[in-house]
């Protein structure tokens, strides 16, 4: 009867309970995990597959037409998938600056005391939250390729052209001497820091204010624009003309791209703006009418007082938002934009190496969102209230 | 000679405020031309709004048609709506077979009984309503299916708006529990399954749920045993409800930190067990706190439902997808895309409008 009683004393003991519990559950998850691995092994023998990434190596066979870095058909399933991750790269990029300054515009404006448009934002947030983005990428999609041909293009101011092959827009090109203009924009923007430094110190050493904002505009805007005019503007724009048939010169962003990115800034700057109304709502109006009788000036109680606090309740919520919308650029592959989970597809479906092709994806997406959320605790730790 | 005391105090009548500040005109100072900026604001709103009101109202009803057999009956400027008469049936029902359509009806009509006893209080019977909607799944999955002496009806021919609300509706009445025990599971104080909570959350919320779907596609075939398929709505379900019930722990875990300690600490001082303190303590508060979360999730997986066209399901958007390419209607896909985009807004809207008042209610119950 030893053993009985061994086992209701580790049942009634709130620590064996503990135990027991987590070994029952140890041995389900173990249990489970090498049923599936065995049929794996099993259905991959069936199908007379192989594992490994030495796949990677291989030609790929298929054309991308959105790229980076170059490409061809003879390049690698490997150099396919790079293609496609920085595709994912600059869309996000460009999604996240776009939908970051829509959500800042539209959280302020709807705060605003004029009726009308609040309102109006009210509209436009409200709308675009609670229709599906994927819809709203296809639909920006059929919007954007059902423009008039090339022959009919749309200009916009002048030098930019829509039509159903996307957006031509001029590009710039550099002279060799224009990277001049850019050693001095980098040292202007070196000086300024080492002047921050400086008037920071002395303003704590002595309590003079110096006017370090305006000093380092002139530096930085002023500057670079001497060199830049002394130097005969080293730069030139390659301005798209109309041949017969298509367009020569400039650069093209194709419907896909321009969808993608108008629909990702539109749907995540409409929750960004919510995040920048409840921020700026959190922080309470008796802080900045304690700094305004403090003798703050109206700019400094923003920038010193009011910011600071709403970025506090702003920021994580943001970098949510920001990752979000970069694991939402994978719906490209509804319009055909070929970002990494389009190519992967694309190749997973060549290749019949599933497996290894969603092992990359999820590597890839779990390291984006784990940096993120290191960065989001670091940032909660350094800005968090300390109380008493 | 009189006191100041003595003198009877004269009353002058309040003078009427400013004409400017009162009525019509006060209010359009005070909030449309308050300032300089305001009514430049003001000015160049109603200048655009006079420009794409009249424009979108023409497109969608004054210059726009309605009758006509294909594209080539379509000869208006505006939008064609001539195709909604054809493909209504097929927007909301998919390929469900035209005799049993009034199957899905009656369950739609059946889901509003079975949901109105959990929304609202007040409800006639509200107790035995209960037990019809634990009763539901059951039997909302034999009217569809089939089974009972009613026809089979294959999941293939699933589809269109149906689709997204069975899917839907699923994910959400099976991630609000599983989402539970998963917060749960990561407030716990044993390691291991603390640790597999995080594991499994962090990693479902870490990508993109497009991925997922493909796993549910590609990989659980190669996961199962050789000779057991699933349903691929059944896959689906599963993927949908994972990856809502990640985000749901992490709602529910918002309102589980912000109930004081002091509530864990006195309903163990009144000698209730873990899941009792639970049940009866902590989660009816934690809950009220995280309704705005839950439902906002709840309007994220609904507008994910979308994504099953990338696995090759036909939901609204795949019916309108298949429409857009076809050849008698190739051409139209605003008009299409917009409908199907009224039928998600309206459903959203409904349930964040829900969410407000619910929160309302709660709020006002507090003590």
């Amino acid at each position: 009867m030893i053993n009985r009683t061994t086992l209701t004393n580790l049942w009634f003991n709130k620590r064996g309970r503990g135990y027991l519990l987590q070994l029952l559950v140890l041995l389900g998850v173990t249990t489970l995990l090498a049923i599936i691995a065995s049929n794996t092994i099993a259905n991959l023998q069936k199908a007379g597959l192989t594992s490994g990434f030495g796949f990677l190596g291989d030609q790929a066979f298929f054309d991308i037409n959105q790229r980076l870095i170059e490409y061809t058909s003879q390049s690698s399933f490997g150099r396919a998938l790079v293609v496609g991750l920085l595709n994912t790269v600059l869309v996000s990029s460009l999604g996240i600056i776009t939908a970051t300054i829509i959500g800042f515009f539209a959280g302020v404006l709807r705060l605003s005391d004029n009726w009308l448009v609040s309102r109006l934002i009210t509209a436009y947030v409200e709308v675009t939250r609670n229709v599906p983005l994927l819809l709203q990428i296809i639909l920006w999609w059929a919007i954007l390729t059902s423009l008039p041909k090339i022959r009919d293009s749309i200009p916009v101011f002048g030098t930019l052209f829509l039509n159903n092959r996307g957006l031509r827009a001029p590009a710039p090109v550099f002279e060799p001497s224009f990277i001049w203009v850019f050693i001095v924009f980098i040292a202007c923007l070196f000086f300024t820091f080492l002047l921050l430094f400086w008037a920071r110190r002395r303003q704590r050493r002595t309590g003079k204010i110096f006017p370090v904002g305006l000093t380092a505009l002139a530096l930085v805007a002023t500057v670079p624009l001497i060199v830049f005019f002394s130097l005969g503007q080293p730069i030139t724009w390659d301005i798209p003309a109309r041949t017969r048939f298509n367009f020569q010169g400039g650069f093209n962003i194709t419907p896909e791209l321009l969808a993608l990115w108008i629909a990702l800034a539109t749907y995540t700057g409409a929750f960004i703006s919510e995040i920048v109304r409840a921020g700026i709502l959190s922080v309470s109006k008796g802080q900045s009418e304690a700094a305004l009788s403090l003798g703050l000036r109206k700019n400094q109680t923003m920038r010193l007082i009011v910011i600071p606090q709403a970025l506090r309740v702003i920021i994580p919520p943001l970098t949510s938002q920001h990752l979000n919308l970069t694991k939402n650029s994978s719906l490209a592959i509804a319009i055909g934009y070929q970002d990494l989970v389009s190519i992967g597809g694309t190749i997973l479906n060549q290749s019949g190496h599933a497996l290894e092709v969603v092992a990359i994806w999820m590597a890839v997406y779990l390291s984006l969102s784990l940096a993120t959320s290191a960065f989001m605790n670091w940032y909660n730790k350094r800005i968090s209230l300390i109380e008493r | 000679m009189s006191s100041p005391k003595d003198t009877p105090n004269v009353y002058t009548a309040a003078r009427p405020p400013p004409a400017a500040s009162v009525g019509l005109i006060g209010w359009l100072r005070q909030n449309l031309f308050s300032s300089f900026s305001n009514t430049i604001l003001t000015l160049v709103s109603i200048y655009l709004l006079s420009l794409a009101i009249p424009a979108v109202l023409d497109w969608a009803f004054w210059s726009s048609q309605v009758s006509g057999d294909n594209r080539f009956d379509c000869k208006v400027e505006g939008a064609c709506w001539a195709w909604l008469d054809q493909r209504l049936g097929q927007f909301l029902f998919g390929f469900y077979p035209d005799g049993e359509r009034w199957r899905v009806i009656l369950a739609f009509v059946l889901l509003f009984a079975a949901l109105l006893p959990w929304l609202t209080t007040g409800v006639p019977g509200q107790r035995y309503l209960r037990w019809f909607s634990i009763a539901y799944p059951f039997i909302a999955t034999v009217l569809l299916a089939g089974g009972f002496g009613l026809e089979q009806v294959p999941t293939d021919k699933f589809g269109g708006f149906m689709l997204n609300l069975i899917v839907g509706l699923s994910g959400i009445v099976l991630s609000l529990p599983v989402g539970i025990l998963l917060a749960l599971g990561r407030q716990s104080k044993l390691p291991l399954i603390r640790w597999l909570c995080i594991g499994f959350i962090e990693a479902v919320r870490g990508v993109p749920l497009i991925t997922l779907l493909f796993v549910s596609n590609i990989l659980l075939p190669i996961f199962l045993p050789p000779d057991v398929t699933l349903d691929s709505i059944i896959r689906v379900i599963i993927m949908v409800t994972a990856f809502a019930s990640a985000y749901m722990a992490e709602v529910i875990r918002g309102g589980l930190q912000a109930i004081p300690s002091g509530q864990y600490e006195a309903a163990n001082a009144l000698g209730l067990n873990y899941w009792r303190s639970m049940r009866l303590i902590v989660l009816p508060q934690a809950l009220r706190i995280s309704i705005p979360g839950i439902v906002n999730t709840f309007i994220g997986l609904f507008k994910d439902t979308t994504l099953v066209i990338v696995i090759g399901l036909f939901d609204i958007l795949g019916i309108a997808n298949a429409m857009v390419s076809n050849p008698d209607w190739l051409g139209l896909s605003t008009e299409t895309y917009v409908f199907v985009a009224v039928f998600f807004f309206v459903v959203c809207f409904s349930m964040s409008r829900y969410s407000m008042w619910l929160e309302r209610r709660l709020s006002g119950q507090r003590h």
